[in-house]
């Protein structure tokens, strides 16, 4: 009963935001919903793989500029072009993955941080391909079945159902039996392969499906901007995901949700009265990293069990 | 003449010029008992480690019923019949004591690479749990964190996670380290229940307890064997009351 | 000719900056475990202090010193009051040495703006020598000769003093050096103030060369990670011959194919990683 009641709770507030009368806001929460399906696919390595990424704005930005390029340059209609993209970018995951699981720890977040950085570098450089500095734009939401995704509420209800399927497969994902595994292989990697668990296997799976979804997230993105530049690729957008996982909490289903739309909303706020992003982010990272490191939501979470008596669920 | 579980030929490993195994050629038989001693440094462990393929070794061959493993994926020779305990409980505390379990009989389930199944949705994986704690007679504490429970419980809980792959070879690394008399008695009551058909080989530093549960015993000292035989070979052996006893 | 030989030039003076850059970012992974993501921003934040010293009207090599001397006082600060509280939570300290990054970048761009502004050359250093039937500028052969006086010097550091053998025995096994009575919490900041040093100075030196300008920071920081991982953490000789392998490739990369010059890098990266059998950072990194 009280989960039908927090569900219920939960869509409202996914809706809700469709009936502002501003733009403004609708655009916000459409921001925070992409966010939120990016951060999740991040958590999947960070929270529940205890792998930490310092390159996933790869995914997300290398699907963002196939989405565009694959319709603009290439000339193809925007389904095909969507599911190309995820395709790919997810194909390069496996890539990336099987690199970067050559180490784990330290080395894991130094291969990552090098690829996504290499991404980046391309991105500026290869002006005939990417548009360099000026990236690829003249694109446009199509208006499939007479819908017309151009409107902010229209567009904003598509997240909604995208980012909907994303938080129940994700859900999914995590409480199964291979979750248990991702988790037991963060926790004890050495015990899970003495179980017989392939433990580089099972991480290379989270790395994927991290992949999958970061590429989803990028498609949304495309489909939001209609522009997409090398800034998408920059650490800066990899280190903000990371950001609301852990300031969020990462390895819970909720954390990277509430961390998005901290961020995104900490972001909007400032850029409205001052231009030092960067410098805040950075502020918010040392602060979070040094100050609670467990993030916000398992933090909750312990104030509610402690308000509890031990035992009832 | 019964099968052999296990047989090594010509380990050998050294880490970064020191060898830890040498040379060690060993052949245990199907539903032995067999207990490894030597003092502290002798290799044991990594006699262990090499087995179930934590190390990859320097030279010399592995064989699990006969089978050639010693270049294999430790995962996969689990997945042959081969399990073992750590001397160092390496289990998962924060999980519940049913999930532990739960994860040993994941291990060989092709459940484990499903990502849409609900460890929730599962009662028959929690049944087998539950049937394996309550064969500790701890089935009461099956949903208390494994770091709420005692030293003494988290033992058993480590060979039984072990057990409940129903291995053909398990490997103990010293199961009474740390114990009071009295969870001893419940590790040997434990260790008495392991069906024959079971191999075991165990390192201890316990005789008491140890003697009487092995058949044979091997005496490792600096990475090799100097004597293998019954316990009272290797009780009255002269070398062994110089290196091992008299140390 | 001509071109392989100029171009072979500006690989080694490229390869010497980036030796200034790695060694010090090695000598932090190897000692202190700590991947310190604001190299790079030392290294531009050196070159900005550099520029700012020249405007004053002081000396290139007074320039030199004072970004060296600034950036070691800020990495000694960093270290004590922010990584050491962090000690033994690695990717916190990693955490925050990006937040750090972030910080760094935004505040030169508040301080020096966004345009990309070249540090003159000093006087004595103006001008070009021939060098296998070449012209080649001065300044260039200066840097390359500096960073091998250098690398010679800190390897004297590490092989024939005190310091350099505790550093050494810290590499290899710290709990062993912990043992052995080493004042563990002074090394580090000695050699994190030491690794900043010499970014700064790389940041300074390289200014002619590179200029500075906004996102040098994240221009070079992923050069050291490649150069890192080619020659193991920690690693003197491994971060010299690395140095100056991705210097040689990146310039003939951007000389051959200017738009994928970035994606040449990558490629003995992922040689590395593949060929190597058990990763490139084994156990230790875990």
């Amino acid at each position: 009963m009280i989960r039908v009641l927090l569900v219920a709770a939960f869509s409202l507030l996914l809706l809700a935001p469709a009936l502002s009368p501003s733009d403004f806001y609708v655009n916000v929460a459409t921001q925070i919903l992409i966010a939120a399906i990016f951060a999740l696919s991040l958590n999947l390595l960070v929270g529940y793989g205890g792998l930490i990424s310092l390159g996933h704005a790869v995914y997300l930005g290398v699907s963002a500029y196939l989405t565009i390029w694959l319709v603009t340059r290439a000339g193809l209609s925007h389904l095909p072009a969507a599911v190309a993209a995820v395709v790919l970018t997810t194909a390069m995951s496996l890539l990336f993955g099987i690199l970067a699981l050559r180490a784990t720890g330290l080395g894991f977040l130094m291969i990552t941080l090098a690829l996504g950085q290499i991404l980046w570098g391309l991105a500026y450089r290869w002006v005939s391909v990417t548009g360099g500095d000026n990236g690829l734009s003249g694109f446009q939401r199509p208006q499939p079945f007479g819908i017309d995704l151009a409107s902010p509420r229209t567009f904003y209800l598509m997240t909604v159902a995208v980012f909907a399927c994303a938080f129940v497969l994700i859900a999914v994902l995590v409480r199964s039996t291979f979750g248990a595994g991702l988790r037991g292989v963060r926790d004890q990697p050495r015990r899970m392969q003495a179980l017989g668990w392939h433990v580089w296997m099972v991480r290379l799976v989270a790395f994927v499906a991290a992949g999958f979804w970061g590429a989803v997230a990028g498609v949304l993105y495309a489909y939001y901007n209609q522009f997409v530049s090398p800034h998408v690729l920059a650490l800066t957008n990899s280190a903000e995901a990371l950001l609301m996982v852990i300031a969020g909490g990462a390895g819970t289903l909720l954390g990277p949700v509430v961390g998005a739309v901290v961020v995104v909303m900490l972001k909007n706020v400032v850029s409205a009265y001052v231009t030092r992003w960067v410098m805040l982010l950075g502020l918010v990272f040392v602060a979070i990293v040094a100050f609670m490191p467990e993030g916000l939501v398992p933090g909750i979470d312990r104030l509610r069990r402690r308000r509890r008596p031990a035992g009832t669920t | 003449m019964s099968a052999e579980a296990l047989r090594l030929e010509g380990l050998s490993k050294s880490f970064g010029g020191v060898p830890a195994v040498r040379g060690v050629s060993l052949a245990i038989a199907d539903g032995e008992r067999r207990l490894l001693l030597g003092p502290n440094g002798a290799g044991k462990t990594t006699l262990f480690n090499l087995v179930t393929g934590d190390l990859p070794p320097d030279t010399g061959s592995i064989r699990l019923f006969g089978r050639e493993i010693s270049r294999m994926a430790a995962h996969r020779r689990v997945h042959l019949g081969l399990a073992r305990t750590y001397q160092v409980i390496t289990l998962f505390p924060r999980d519940t004591l049913a999930h532990n379990l739960e994860l040993a009989l994941l291990g060989l389930s092709p459940l484990r690479w499903n990502p849409v199944a609900l460890l929730s949705r599962r009662p028959e994986l929690r049944e087998r749990a539950l049937a394996v704690l309550d064969r500790l007679g701890l089935r009461a504490a099956a949903d208390r964190r494994l770091s709420d429970t005692s030293y003494g419980e988290q033992r058993r809980v480590e060979i039984a996670m072990a057990l409940s792959q129903e291995p053909r070879v398990l490997l103990l690394d010293e199961p009474f380290a740390g114990l009071s008399q009295e969870e001893r008695r419940d590790i040997q009551q434990q260790l008495a229940a392991i069906p024959r058909r079971v191999t075991v080989v165990m390192i201890e530093h316990d005789l008491d307890v140890a003697l009487s549960f092995a058949e044979r015993i091997t005496v490792l000292h600096q990475g090799e064997i100097i004597v293998e035989g019954s316990r009272a070979e290797v009780v009255a052996d002269a070398r062994v009351q110089e290196v091992y006893l008299g140390t | 000719m001509r071109f392989w030989v100029i171009q072979s030039l500006n690989g080694l003076a490229l390869g010497g900056l980036l030796f200034l850059l790695s060694s010090g970012f090695s000598l932090i992974f190897g000692l202190m475990r700590v991947a310190n993501l604001s190299h790079g921003a030392y290294f531009m934040l050196g070159a900005y202090v550099g520029l700012s010293v020249l405007n004053a009207g002081y000396g290139f090599w007074t320039a030199v010193v004072a970004g060296a001397l600034t950036i070691a006082i800020l990495g000694g600060v960093i270290e004590r009051v922010l990584l050491r509280r962090l000690a033994g939570r690695t990717f916190s300290q990693v955490l925050v040495t990006l937040g750090i990054a972030f910080i760094i970048a935004d505040s030169s761009l508040l301080v020096w703006s966004g345009d990309p502004m070249p540090l003159p050359v000093p006087r004595g250093l103006m001008g070009a020598v021939p060098v296998f039937g070449v012209f080649f500028p001065k300044y260039r052969l200066a840097v390359v000769g500096i960073s091998i006086v250098t690398a010679v010097a800190l390897w004297a550091l590490l092989e024939r003093t005190r310091l350099g053998a505790m550093i050494r025995a810290g590499v290899d096994d710290m709990e062993m050096a912990r043992a052995l009575g080493i004042p563990v919490p002074r090394l580090f900041t000695a050699v994190f103030c030491l690794g900043a040093a010499l970014a700064g100075m790389g940041g300074v030196l390289g200014g002619p060369i590179l200029s500075v300008y906004p996102g040098l920071d994240m221009d070079m920081l992923p050069l050291a990670l490649i150069v890192l991982i080619l020659g193991g953490p920690g690693s003197l000789p491994g971060a010299f011959a690395g140095s100056f392998f991705i210097g040689f490739l990146y310039t003939f990369g951007q000389a051959l194919f200017p738009q994928l010059a970035y994606v040449i890098l990558f490629l003995p990266m992922v040689a590395a990683l593949v060929l190597r059998p058990k990763g490139l950072f084994g156990a230790r990194a875990a």
